[in-house]
């Protein structure tokens, strides 16, 4: 145990030297902005620091003049002063004068941050326990965006890639140059988007939609991650931002397309038992090993083992029920509207034929289907 | 020795019955003052876990949820069980002492106020072991995801609830102490400042600690009663939860500074050997923050979708809280100019509260603009933040008081070699911990997560390295503490060539009962 720990310490403070040595950042400031709005901000902080950088100066700099000159142990005498209306005033008008000051920039960009009017686009955006699902209404796309870091990264057993924790399976894609509303909402806890090279950051709040804009400047992906704690994963469920030329973004919105209308057609497909485990294996890998873990061992004792559960071993309905409903009062989500009946099925049908579980019986997205009314 | 004792009316029970059954303001300040240095350094351990697993990416420790029950129980503890009680105990011992008042006005209830504590403490110690582990939503317990939380989420509430009555008890005797003890000849303007801050610090106290014994009832009954407050899908609202508890939240960051603002500008100028400069002023100083304090709660909530009247109104009320605390610095910097200063440890604890608690404020001014905090909210620049107003802020004013009282307290002084060792190693811990995390907050890291992107690595490495210089130090603290306490150069009744407030007119270490017979003050 101890000398595993030595080792782990030392192993990460030379690999931390090293990684110091050859790509250390010590980024000082905001990222480089990418929008209007993000551009206001930077200029507004940096206004701000030069003006405390001014007060700094005069208060330190009094502060260590007297330290220096006014100290017993060179013999100074302690004058008696300890009023002046006069001084009191003016110390109390000037910070006043420099926060007007300062408040006048500050509220012509609240005013432009809240002007989302007149956008190009909308994109509704729900953020869930640990993802985010975005919804281009007017085009009929919908797509979970889930973290792509494989879990030995996390878990030191491989070396971790330049976009580690930021980095996502299915991207938000939007057009350059374009305004973009964002409607947030949550479908279980709080969540807060956040891309700062856009000068963006918004709760999600379940039950109710906020409303934010964006408009990207130059082509490129931009990434962020959720800022509000929403509970174990909350630092694992990034946002990419993939900004593309119009041309493109026509091209992708049009697959997308395409994609969903294949999966509408797909929906009533009847499926065999390896071909259903092997597309469940993939939806629970995305959305159910987070808590139950890889092997359906699950973490006592909050998070139930699958491997060898009654529940799961057990009649169908039980089980459907805490997928498609959740678990009122643990962080089991209700599936059913985060995944499709295809994969709901899929999934059901892998957990009951995985590991040690081996009922032997298929579930067809028909038996889902049919739950949902 | 017996017959001293006859004639002091020095009657008390002796062993662990005379600290249960206490009602004297000293064994009570002791009583807060111990406890809170326990729970200090119980909640600092749990810091020290969250800046092992940050130290690198990836996760090397322990399991994100774990993490988060760490953050969750380092914030709740310090705040309401080591930061809160400190101040208690100061005003405990020093407020009686500075009025000249024989005891606090409620003796009894001040026991009761006392004894609630460990109730609490060993609630929430204990939910880490429950099923699940303690609470992992943040300090600031935001529903819907406290719902989350299995049986240490109503103990956590029972607990704040306990906690608030003791304080809602220790604000009122506090109040009722000054308003009718003080000595014949003490106006109101003439009490040291010290007294001030914590007069209007109960007056906080005491209207907002209902409000968040209200808003953690209405969470209890979410959660086990079938309310829907902050339940959207039952026509709640969990903004609201946000609304109220940071109503009680911001006079709390008050709450946690006012009585420090007391120490340093008691002891500034003892070592400066010169009056305070604008006492008036300091009082409505600090008398204008209070009023602020409850009128600037949603700069907390800046993301949740405010309309924009109310962004622009609680920036601005924000913006004005740096005019009343820029005149605190100004005055004690005031109070430096020209003195005669000596640099013993209280003082050098103060003047360090001046210089970081000064770039608290200057990050508040930054935090307080819409635009800038939106770019800000919830990350690293918040942790920075509000560690320079309550490490270096509030916890640096407690030892300053610490070391400056202690003689009074024991009757002997305190090592100052090591003390002065003290205060440069926590300094610099300090500041190597959490000057680093501005930059963090600023090229993008969230708070609250266990394991982050490789462009944070370097300043997180930093920042733990600093994390456990600063915790270690600590441990020095104690010791001086232990050492002080058992022995060391008499004291003498005042110790310090400047002080000129009450408490130093009487021997040291300060007799069991004081000013049985009222001082008169001209």
């Amino acid at each position: 145990m101890m000398s595993n720990m030595i080792k782990k310490i030392g192993g990460g403070l030379a690999l931390a030297m090293y990684s110091m040595l050859a790509q250390a950042e010590y980024a000082l400031n905001f990222p480089k902005p990418e929008s209007v709005i993000a551009g206001q901000i930077f200029d507004l902080h940096t206004i701000t620091m030069w003006i405390i950088v001014g007060i700094a100066v005069v208060v330190f700099g009094a502060m260590f003049y007297t330290i220096l000159m006014h100290r017993k142990s060179v013999g100074y005498k302690a004058a008696n002063f300890h009023h002046s209306t006069m001084v009191e005033i003016i110390w109390t008008t000037i910070p006043i004068i420099i926060l007007v000051a300062m408040a006048f920039p500050a509220t012509k960009t609240v005013l432009a941050m809240k002007d989302g009017s007149n956008p190009d686009m909308t994109v509704k955006i729900t953020g869930y326990q640990w993802k985010w699902e975005y919804d281009y209404q007017q085009d009929g796309v919908k797509f979970m965006s889930v973290l792509s870091t494989p879990r030995d990264q996390i878990e030191n057993k491989a070396p971790k890639g330049v976009n580690y924790l930021l980095e996502v399976d299915n991207p938000m894609v939007v057009p350059v140059g374009k305004k973009v509303r964002i409607l947030l909402t949550a479908n279980d806890v709080i969540h807060a988007w956040w891309v700062p090279a856009f000068g963006v950051k918004q709760d999600a709040i379940p039950g109710f939609i906020r409303d934010s804009w964006f408009k990207a400047d130059t082509v490129g992906i931009y990434r962020g991650q959720c800022a509000e704690l929403c509970g174990k994963d909350h630092g694992f469920m990034p946002i990419v931002v993939e900004v593309k030329s119009q041309a493109d973004y026509d091209t992708w919105i049009a697959d997308q397309k395409a994609k969903t209308a294949a999966t509408a057609q797909d929906a009533g497909k009847v499926y065999e038992l390896a071909e259903l485990k092997a597309m469940g294996e993939k939806v629970y890998a995305a959305n159910c090993a987070g808590c139950h873990q890889a092997k359906g061992e699950g973490m006592a004792p909050v998070f139930p083992a699958l491997d060898g559960s009654k529940i799961v071993n057990g009649p169908k309905p039980a089980l459907f029920d805490i997928v498609m409903n959740g678990k009122a009062g643990t962080s089991m989500p209700a599936f059913s509207k985060q995944l499709s009946d295809t994969d709901i099925a899929a999934a059901s049908t892998y957990v009951r034929n995985a590991w040690s579980n081996k009922t032997g019986d298929v579930t067809q997205s028909s038996d889902i289907k049919a739950l949902r009314k | 020795m017996e017959a001293v004792h006859e004639h002091d009316h020095d009657h008390r029970p002796s062993g662990i019955m005379r600290w249960i059954t206490t009602t004297n303001h000293k064994d009570i300040g002791t009583l807060y003052l111990c406890f809170s240095f326990l729970m200090f350094f119980f909640a600092g351990s749990l810091a020290l876990g969250v800046r092992a697993e940050l130290f690198q990416p990836g996760l090397q420790f322990m399991q994100p949820e774990f993490f988060n029950q760490l953050t969750t129980m380092h914030g709740l503890i310090m705040v309401f069980g080591a930061i809160m009680p400190a101040f208690v105990g100061f005003a405990n011992w020093q407020v009686p002492l500075m009025i000249g008042a024989p005891d606090m006005a409620l003796p009894r209830m001040n026991n009761w106020s006392f004894w609630l504590l460990p109730v609490a403490a060993i609630l929430l110690v204990a939910s880490f072991f429950m099923p699940g582990g303690a609470v992992s939503g943040g300090w600031t317990m935001y529903p819907p995801l406290y719902m989350q939380s299995g049986i240490s989420g109503d103990m956590t509430i029972l607990a704040v609830h306990i906690l608030g009555i003791s304080s809602i008890m220790g604000a009122i005797n506090i109040i009722v102490t000054i308003m009718n003890m003080r000595a014949p000849g003490m106006t109101y303007m003439k009490m040291p400042l010290f007294v001030w801050t914590w007069f209007i610090t109960a007056y906080l106290l005491v209207v907002a600690m209902p409000v968040l014994a209200g808003v953690v009832t209405m969470l209890l009954t979410d959660r086990h009663f079938d309310t829907n407050f902050f339940n959207a899908a039952g026509g709640g609202d969990p903004v609201m939860f946000q609304h109220l508890f940071w109503f009680f939240g911001h006079p709390e960051v008050y709450i946690m500074i006012l009585p420090a603002f007391g120490i340093v500008s008691t002891i500034i100028p003892t070592f400066a050997r010169k009056p305070l400069f604008g006492y008036s002023s300091m009082v409505y100083a600090t008398a204008s923050i209070a009023f602020l304090s409850f009128i600037v709660w949603a700069h907390h909530m800046y993301t949740v979708g405010m309309p924009t009247a109310a962004q622009l109104f609680f920036m601005y009320a924000t913006m004005l809280i740096a005019v009343p605390t820029g005149v605190k610095i100004f005055n004690w910097l005031a109070t430096m100019w020209q003195g005669s200063m000596t640099f013993e440890t209280p003082m050098l604890f103060s003047i360090g509260f001046v210089a970081l608690f000064t770039i608290g404020g200057f990050t508040g001014v930054v935090l307080a603009i819409v635009p800038v905090d939106i770019q800000l909210q919830d990350t690293y620049y918040v942790v920075a933040h509000f560690h320079y107003v309550l490490v270096s802020g509030s916890l640096f004013a407690i030892f300053a008081g610490a070391y400056y009282w202690l003689p009074k307290w024991t009757g002997h002084m305190y090592d100052e070699t090591l003390g002065k060792w003290h205060f440069w190693l926590s300094v610099i811990g300090f500041n190597i911990t959490f000057f680093p995390q501005h930059f963090l907050g600023l090229a993008g890291m969230p708070r609250r997560i266990p394991d982050y992107a490789l462009q944070f690595a370097e300043f997180n490495m930093i920042s733990s390295v600093g994390g456990f210089m600063f915790g270690i130090t600590q441990l020095l603290f104690l010791y001086i503490v232990i050492k002080c306490v058992r022995g060391g150069k008499p004291a003498g009744n005042s110790p310090w060539e400047g002080a000129d407030t009450l408490e130093w007119t009487v021997p040291s270490p300060a007799p069991y009962h004081t000013f049985a017979t009222p001082p008169v003050v001209k």
